[in-house]
């Protein structure tokens, strides 16, 4: 019975809150929200929006970065997938992907900060032997005002995301055989590669390429460490005005979120025309039959890129860590002079709480969405009904709708909403707001392995007298238990990286090491942004570590149990 | 030894409007009917049937009666029809015991000494604790067997189960599994497409064609 309402619940969940959120930014935005004494509808709220000083600068930023991020991130997946394959550089990156996006969006931006800021370690590296340099350059390096430091660290976050989507639905592609068909008859790998597979795979990772279109164009955390500050991109500024204590401001905040909505929605337009011109193109490039020029480019551009995207983030997370032990540290020196477990020290009594908030939030989005996770898919095994995977007006599409809807268009509305049911901030609504972002990655991560299992199983297991319920107890779980605690640890990551719904749906009073850690970024004190960037950084990967390790311990006597089914 | 058998009553399968299989057929106890055919005739179809697995899809009438009881709408767990399949499909994640024990019947009485009873029976004693993935393939297919016979099915449908075997295996596994179903008085029904299957288990035999 609460298995049969799992898939109606599920959809409510992400549908309601969101539907809901835009409704209370829509009407706000032109005017009406009597709770702050607007009743009548106006449009002085889109007047003071396009009076505010540098708002066509700010909208470009995060209209351009969006696309450039999704662009950048795409081709350095596919080209990697192109001409990577089989090589040890290939192992190497697929073993590397988890941890990558295990990194909070934060902590990989805080990396990537203290990797190239003036002072950064690049520049101590060569300082002052090829530049001359005695004191940090006065450069806006990050930060910069047309945002590509943001479009960098996104594209490092957003690279293994699209690699990882990519890499689940190659199997079903063969590529393989593709491959080996079209260089017997004479293409070389890399441009057989991307004439073969890349124009059967892009359909299947569509839906993620649009989620990360949505992302970037919209992002808060990453903007706020990298992103332009005069003026910043629009989710910046909007959050600013939201937070406003001149509570007015808020009709302001609403219009510029209708506003964020319409660019985003703008940019997934615009990678629309792009996909069907490239398609045209594509389709030319296919027919002419080429089969040998650019090979060596392609292949070096494909292994070079994705090489430099990782290392920088590792490098990054590393620069966090030696940071947050430093002593004192002269600019042009490579390293400190001294290292110091002070910053920790001082730190510990303001982390534990965070840190407690933190695991909790996470743990119950986790287990919460991962119960209504396993009851869907149970449902859909019983019933034998699979939806229809790939359209985008498909129970699929509905599970996007949380990742390409940008969170600031809808998370105020729901917090008006929240605010005018009586409901206080509190955990229990932080992590609501979580499970909305929790529950389509933990779905999109376990239900491959899901429906993949060998139908076999389970019968087997009711002619041997076991009811269904039992089935799945005694059959189900415990050979699914490897990917279960993957989705788990996936989950675990995207709640312990959210920013925007702890900030808005806690009101600043349930902090977490995020929040605490993007707060710091104004502040400018690398010692306690290494110490808390570098904790915000591992917990997640703690969670991974469990997924890997749990099953080998479990199974350690059953040979079968070793890559998972 | 209790008298089992298994009837299939004017059964008709279709799917989409086009028939698919027709069938009449009383299996009496130890007997072994074998229905033979190629590929796509329905062969899989029927066992789905009469197991219970049958997909939504396809359009069913007549009626199966296992010792009198009509199992028609029973679902799968409540029909006392055991499966043996292509492969052994022994569970990964439990021991060569804990294979055995998944079927048993919740009141079955010392499970330990039935469970070393039944690997003394196909030579396998002492290798309860075992995991199966270290087993060899006829070892695999063997305690597949006797999990089958532990669970106390009162018919038994046998899909494809020795063509995955090498041809020594074949003819011992045959031998063995045949030999077993008849003492054990079971009604069984055999599908296959390998005519050295249908002489070796004795019985009649329906072919499917389509």
């Amino acid at each position: 019975m609460m298995l049969r309402l799992a898939p109606a619940l599920i959809v409510t969940l992400l549908v309601a809150p969101i539907l809901a959120g835009l409704a209370m930014a829509v009407l706000p935005a032109f005017g009406y929200l009597p709770a702050l004494g607007g009743t009548e509808f106006s449009l002085a709220p889109w007047r003071d929006l396009f009076a505010q000083p540098g708002l066509a600068r700010s909208v470009t930023v995060s209209f351009v970065s969006g696309l450039a991020t999704t662009v950048v991130s795409l081709t350095v997946v596919l080209l990697f997938l192109a001409s990577a394959s089989g090589s040890r550089l290939d192992r190497w990156i697929r073993r590397m992907v988890s941890p990558l996006l295990s990194i909070p969006h934060a902590a990989a931006a805080f990396g990537l900060a203290f990797l190239i800021a003036p002072s950064g370690l690049i520049s101590r590296l060569i300082s002052p032997g090829l530049t001359g340099w005695e004191r940090p350059p006065d450069a806006l390096i990050v930060q910069d005002p047309w945002g590509l430091s943001l479009m960098a660290g996104l594209v490092i976050k957003e690279i293994p995301f699209l690699l990882l989507m990519s890499l689940a639905a190659l199997p079903q592609l063969d590529p393989e055989r593709r491959v080996a068909m079209a260089r017997s008859l004479g293409y070389r790998p890399t441009i057989a590669w991307l004439k073969v597979v890349a124009p059967a795979l892009y359909p299947l990772i569509r839906l993620p390429v649009y989620a990360v279109i949505a992302y970037a164009t919209a992002v808060v955390d990453v903007a706020l460490i990298l992103g332009p500050t005069l003026p910043p991109t629009l989710s910046v500024s909007i959050l600013a005005w939201f937070n406003d204590p001149d509570l007015s401001r808020r009709f302001m905040a609403s219009a510029g979120a209708v506003l964020q909505l319409g660019i985003t929605a703008a940019a997934l337009v615009v990678w629309w025309c792009l996909e069907r011109g490239v398609a045209c193109l594509g389709r030319r490039w296919v027919a002419r039959g080429g089969r040998q020029r650019g090979e060596q480019p392609l292949r070096l551009a494909g292994k070079g890129l994705i090489l430099i995207a990782t290392l920088t983030a590792f490098v990054g997370i590393g620069s966090l860590a030696l940071n947050s032990v430093a002593g004192f540290w002269r600019f042009p020196d490579a390293l400190p002079q001294g290292f110091t477990a002070t910053h920790w020290i001082r730190a510990l009594p303001s982390l534990t709480g965070p840190v407690a908030s933190t695991v909790i939030i996470a743990a119950a989005s986790t287990l919460i969405a991962l119960a209504l996770t396993l009851a869907a898919l149970e449902n859909e095994q019983r019933t034998g009904r699979h939806p229809a995977q790939g359209r985008l007006l498909s129970a699929l599409g509905l599970l996007y709708l949380p990742l390409i809807v940008p969170q600031i268009a809808f998370l105020f509305g729901l917090v008006v909403v929240m605010e005018s049911l009586g409901s206080r901030p509190n955990h229990g609504l932080v992590i609501f707001g979580h499970l909305l972002f929790v529950l389509p990655y933990v779905f999109l991560s376990l239900s491959e392995s899901y429906r993949r299992l060998d139908p076999r199983w389970s019968q087997l297991g009711r002619t041997l007298g076991s009811s269904p319920n039992a089935v799945f107890w005694r059959v189900r779980l415990p050979l699914l238990l490897a990917p279960i605690l993957t989705a788990c640890a996936v989950g675990l990551a995207v709640s312990i990286g959210q920013y925007l719904p702890t900030q808005l749906l806690g009101a600043g009073r349930v902090p977490t090491v995020t929040t605490e850690a993007v707060a710091l970024a104004s502040g400018g004190n690398r010692r306690a942004i290494g110490v808390w960037a570098m904790v915000q950084a591992s917990l997640p990967l703690v969670g991974f570590i469990i997924a890997v390790g749990l099953p080998r311990l479990l199974w350690a006597k059953r040979r079968g149990m070793r890559g998972s089914p | 030894m209790t008298h089992h058998h298994l009837e299939i009553d004017s059964l008709r399968i279709a799917l989409d409007g086009n028939v698919l299989l027709e069938l009449d057929a009383h299996i009496g106890p130890g007997e072994i009917l074998t229905v033979m055919g190629p590929s796509g005739s329905g062969k899989s179809t029927l066992l789905a049937w009469l197991a219970g697995f049958l997909a939504g899809d396809f359009e069913a009438s007549g009626h199966a009666h296992l010792d009198g009881r009509d199992i028609t709408h029973l679902p799968a767990e409540q029909r006392g029809i055991g499966l043996l399949f292509q492969d052994p499909l022994l569970f990964p994640h439990l021991s060569v015991a804990g294979n055995l024990r998944f079927g048993m019947p919740r009141a079955t009485r010392d499970k330990p000494r039935q469970v070393e009873t039944a690997l003394e029976q196909i030579g396998l004693a002492g290798f309860g604790d075992r995991d199966p993935a270290t087993l060899s393939g006829g070892q695999k297919a063997r305690v597949a067997l006797m999990r089958l016979l532990l669970s106390r099915p009162c018919a038994v449908l046998l899909d494809e189960p020795f063509s995955k075997l090498d041809t020594h295996l074949r003819q011992e596994m045959r031998q063995l599994v045949f030999t077993q179903l008849r003492q054990a008085g079971l009604p069984s029904l055999l599908v296959t497409h390998d005519r050295d299957d249908a002489a070796s288990a004795g019985g009649k035999v329906i072919e499917l064609t389509h």
